[in-house]
């Protein structure tokens, strides 16, 4: 089967989807209305808030931010990758920590830190916070955020 | 014993429990689930009165068909009334289920326990489960007829801490409002006139409605909704609108707030007077605090669901009153209440009334015009900036009476502020779109919350001392062109800001230390003990004070004089930004159920109470908000969070109170405090911009 040139063709979590939708359609709204991949939220829609952080090809990405066209042939990774991992050392540590109140910001929080220590296992709890700079949290969890970071990023650390 | 205020409107067992199909107790709250978790320290209580696992229990909560009526979840009351009352449900029920267990079992009932689902006698195991019992339930009696509470001692037994039930989903999944689908849903986008005061005076519906996606356009009055495919379309139609229509201010002059906060005409109402302050004499301290406009902030916008069938509505919101939404609603639209169902769900953090009423009705009047579908309403961030309620901006003005023997002996505090209550409800609809339909539903003054309801722009103008001889007056200015409503601790920040940080004025001129010169003035020991264990923890750093900018500082409260106590010491930075490096705290709130939430809580407001202070003020220009976007409101960032120690006093005897409106005063006043500490002066113009605190210096020279 050949596919119309107007498709995009990427993969979320591993599984492959094809989109025909209008190329310049933020990754955000095909996520979410489209593909109904709804923990990936929408915060603001303009790139302030990080709330709609994916990784995309290991890249932390504001999926607002993103016209799904340009994604062809790219592997997009989102929060719900993670509901099949409960041992993945970032949720635990969230958990643990009990990282989060309203927890609407936490899923943009877990796929950054989860791009930044992919790359950097040994980052220090100061380069998480710079790091995280551009996911913004109201209620004030941030401490326990950076400890379940920073948890994280030893238990990775230990493991490899 | 007197039964907590929610039993008199619902006082029977079936008000708060029903039996499922499947045989399981359902237990209702009116409680709403903030993000603050509330939800899980309620489980926590009715599980431990109960004897079963928290696991066990399924809580629905707040909606107007099944629930009961509890009023708004604010204020810090959800554990105090909410939870108080579960408790007594549970111990209600725990009585009958023991009660129909001693018959089957011929035995008393004192006989007979409840441990893991099981019915215990004597020790053992009988064959008798907990759900065997559940068929003969009588969930007509009344509740006051069959509790026997817990003593503090069974108490004690009870499990220990658990998480959130809920955090898992918040996390990885799709819990939130947002998240909400139906088959064949519509969504739609409202585009409110820049303020109340706006009127639409021209749009082209014509181009409006051939946007992409579009289904459909909604006018009414000034109301303009976009209704479309997908989100996505509605949004991008609300911006060519906003940018295509025209609206216009009946406001010909801009107003002037702070100006009108300052010396407005209006006259102060006293709301306390204990003696005549004349008859003192000494020495007249004063300062005066100004706060600006504060937005609540909420990182997902408000959204609602609604739909519209055979006369009927169905509403999923993430209001903090659905039965309160529901009055304002039917009044407005001019239904019976019965006719309007609304269904609470999460949505990110509200911090008080922000726009989930507003958006609620939004999809309402949207929902109307596409009968039997399921219509979804996500404001856009612009919508959150320009269309819900902000903090109320305020000044307080606090002059204390030094005595020659160097105490404190009277306080006189006049608060003057915009309204900080204008929440719906069945008289006042206070739905924004409300106001500019075809035929307006105007609303009224809100009157401000009353001193023995915790106050509002008065909340905690009575400094927490040992003071008598108090007055305090108020001036609510409602004439501004801002909206303003319920923002986190009310009046309480601001407030607390001006009596501690005059209390420290005085401590520095007197040449004593601030945590003495405060124990010189209270005999209350639970507060004392908070001022004495922040004085423990803070000893060795503060022995070295003032060197290079740096600087330590306190702040102390007890919410509401009646609520949770709070004492900060924060530690602030200064060259060239203004940092908070340090922040200890020491809470107590009575009981506390679950004591990692009540920590939290503290943190939480500690963090959000910097960012208040340091950063944050709406940008206005006398018509209307004019923040877009979040870069024209910074809010505090990861790389700005100080080191926090949170210290909770634990007191299971006493009752349990709220913590999540606890320390944003007390941080507020310590970082005014610390900043003076540091370099010798004491900003009061919130927010302390390093640009305020340079002023300042140039004024002080």
């Amino acid at each position: 089967m050949t596919l119309e040139n107007d498709h995009v063709c990427f993969k979320v979590n591993g599984k492959q989807y094809s989109v025909n939708e209008d190329k310049n359609t933020p990754l955000l709204f095909v996520l979410r209305e489209y593909l109904g991949l709804s923990a990936t939220r929408f915060g603001c829609g303009e790139g302030t808030c990080g709330a709609c952080t994916v990784i995309i090809n290991d890249e932390a990405i504001l999926s607002c931010d993103v016209p799904v066209g340009e994604i062809e042939g790219k592997s997009v990774e989102t929060a719900e990758g993670l509901q099949r991992e409960p041992n993945n050392p970032l949720f635990r540590a969230f958990i643990k920590h009990q990282a989060g109140q309203c927890g609407y910001c936490l899923s943009g929080i877990l796929m950054a830190s989860n791009a930044l220590l992919r790359k950097d296992p040994f980052v220090s709890r100061a380069k998480i916070a710079k790091a995280l700079d551009g996911n913004l949290c109201r209620c004030g969890a941030h401490k326990r955020i950076l400890d379940a970071i920073e948890e994280a990023a030893k238990t990775v650390l230990d493991n490899t | 014993m007197i039964p907590p205020s929610p039993l008199s409107s619902s006082p029977l067992l079936g008000h708060w429990v029903k039996l499922s199909e499947k045989n399981t107790l359902v237990f209702f709250s009116g409680r709403v689930e903030l993000g603050q978790g509330n939800t899980t320290a309620l489980v926590m209580m009715i599980a431990d009165e109960l004897d079963v696992l928290p696991s066990s229990i399924h809580l629905e909560t707040a909606r107007t068909d099944l629930t009961p009526n509890e009023g708004i979840t604010a204020g810090s009351m959800s554990i105090t009334i909410g939870g108080v009352a579960l408790r007594w449900v549970a111990s209600a029920l725990k009585y009958q289920i023991l009660e129909i267990a001693s018959k089957q079992l011929k035995t008393q009932p004192s006989n007979l326990y409840v441990q893991s689902g099981y019915i215990y006698q004597k020790g053992k195991k009988t064959e008798l489960y907990l759900s065997d019992t559940f068929d003969k339930i009588d969930f007509n009696r009344k509740i006051i007829d069959d509790v026997r509470l817990k003593s503090f001692e069974e108490r004690q037994k009870s499990f220990p801490n658990i998480n959130r039930i809920d955090l898992e989903s918040r996390l990885v999944d799709a819990p939130f409002i947002q998240d909400i689908t139906f088959d064949g849903m519509l969504y739609g986008a409202p585009v409110h006139p820049p303020s109340t005061y706006h009127h639409l005076v021209k749009i082209n519906l014509a181009n409006l409605k051939g946007r992409p996606g579009v289904v459909k356009i909604v006018k009414n009055g000034s109301f303009l909704g976009i209704i479309a495919t997908s989100f996505y379309h509605a949004r991008n139609a609300a911006i060519w609108a906003r940018s295509n229509g025209i609206w216009k201010s009946t406001l010909t002059d801009p107003i002037d707030h702070l100006k009108k906060l300052k010396c407005s005409d209006n006259e102060l109402d006293t709301v306390i007077d204990s003696k005549d302050l004349r008859k003192n004499s000494g020495r007249w301290f004063e300062t005066s605090v100004s706060r600006p406009f504060i937005y609540h902030g909420s990182i997902g916008p408000a959204a609602a669901v609604a739909k519209f069938e055979d006369e009927e509505i169905l509403i999923y919101s993430h209001s903090q009153g659905v039965f309160q939404l529901r009055q304002a609603i039917a009044n407005v639209l001019q239904k019976k209440e019965d006719q309007i169902c609304i269904i609470h769900k999460p949505n990110s953090g509200c911090y008080g009334h922000n726009g989930a009423d507003d958006a609620a009705f939004d999809a309402v009047l949207m929902a109307k015009s596409v009968p039997g579908k399921f219509l979804k309403v996500i404001w856009s961030r612009f919508d959150e900036f320009h269309s819900s309620p902000m903090g109320a901006a305020m000044v307080t003005k606090s002059r204390a009476l030094l005595s020659s023997d160097k105490r404190v002996i009277a306080f006189d505090v006049e608060v003057n502020s915009t309204p900080h209550t204008t929440r719906p409800n069945s008289k006042i609809p206070n739905l924004r779109a409300a106001s500019y339909l075809s035929k307006p539903v105007v609303s009224v003054r809100t009157p401000d919350v009353p001193l023995e309801r915790g106050g509002g722009a008065d909340r905690n103008a009575s400094p927490s001392y040992d003071i008598d001889n108090l007055r305090v007056r108020k001036r609510i200015v409602y004439d501004t062109p801002y909206r303003t409503s319920a923002l986190r601790s009310l009046g309480a920040y601001c407030n607390v800001i001006a009596n501690e940080t005059l209390f420290d004025k005085i401590a520095k001129e007197l040449n004593v230390d601030p945590i003495k010169f405060r124990l010189d003035h209270v005999s209350d020991p639970r507060s004392r003990e908070i001022l004495e264990r922040l004085a423990d923890e803070t000893l060795s750093d503060t022995s070295n004070t003032i060197d290079d900018g740096t600087g330590w500082g306190l702040g102390f409260a007890r919410y509401k004089g009646s609520g949770g106590y709070c004492g900060v010491m924060i530690k602030v930075n200064i060259d060239e930004t203004v940092q908070v490096t340090d922040a200890i705290s020491v809470s107590d709130v009575g009981e506390a159920i679950s004591k990692d939430g009540v920590k939290n809580q503290v943190e939480g407001g500690i963090i959000q109470s910097i960012s208040w202070t340091l950063k944050e003020s709406v940008p206005v220009d006398g018509f209307s908000a004019t923040a877009e976007s979040w870069s024209d409101y910074p809010i505090l960032k990861f790389s700005e969070i100080p080191n926090l120690r949170t210290i909770l006093i634990n007191r299971p005897t006493e009752k349990p109170l709220g913590a999540g409106e606890i320390s944003q005063g007390p941080t507020g006043a310590a970082i005014v405090n610390a900043i003076n500490n540091a370099i010798g002066v004491q900003v009061t113009e919130l927010p302390i911009t390093r640009d305020a605190i340079i002023a300042k210096l140039h004024s002080a020279t």
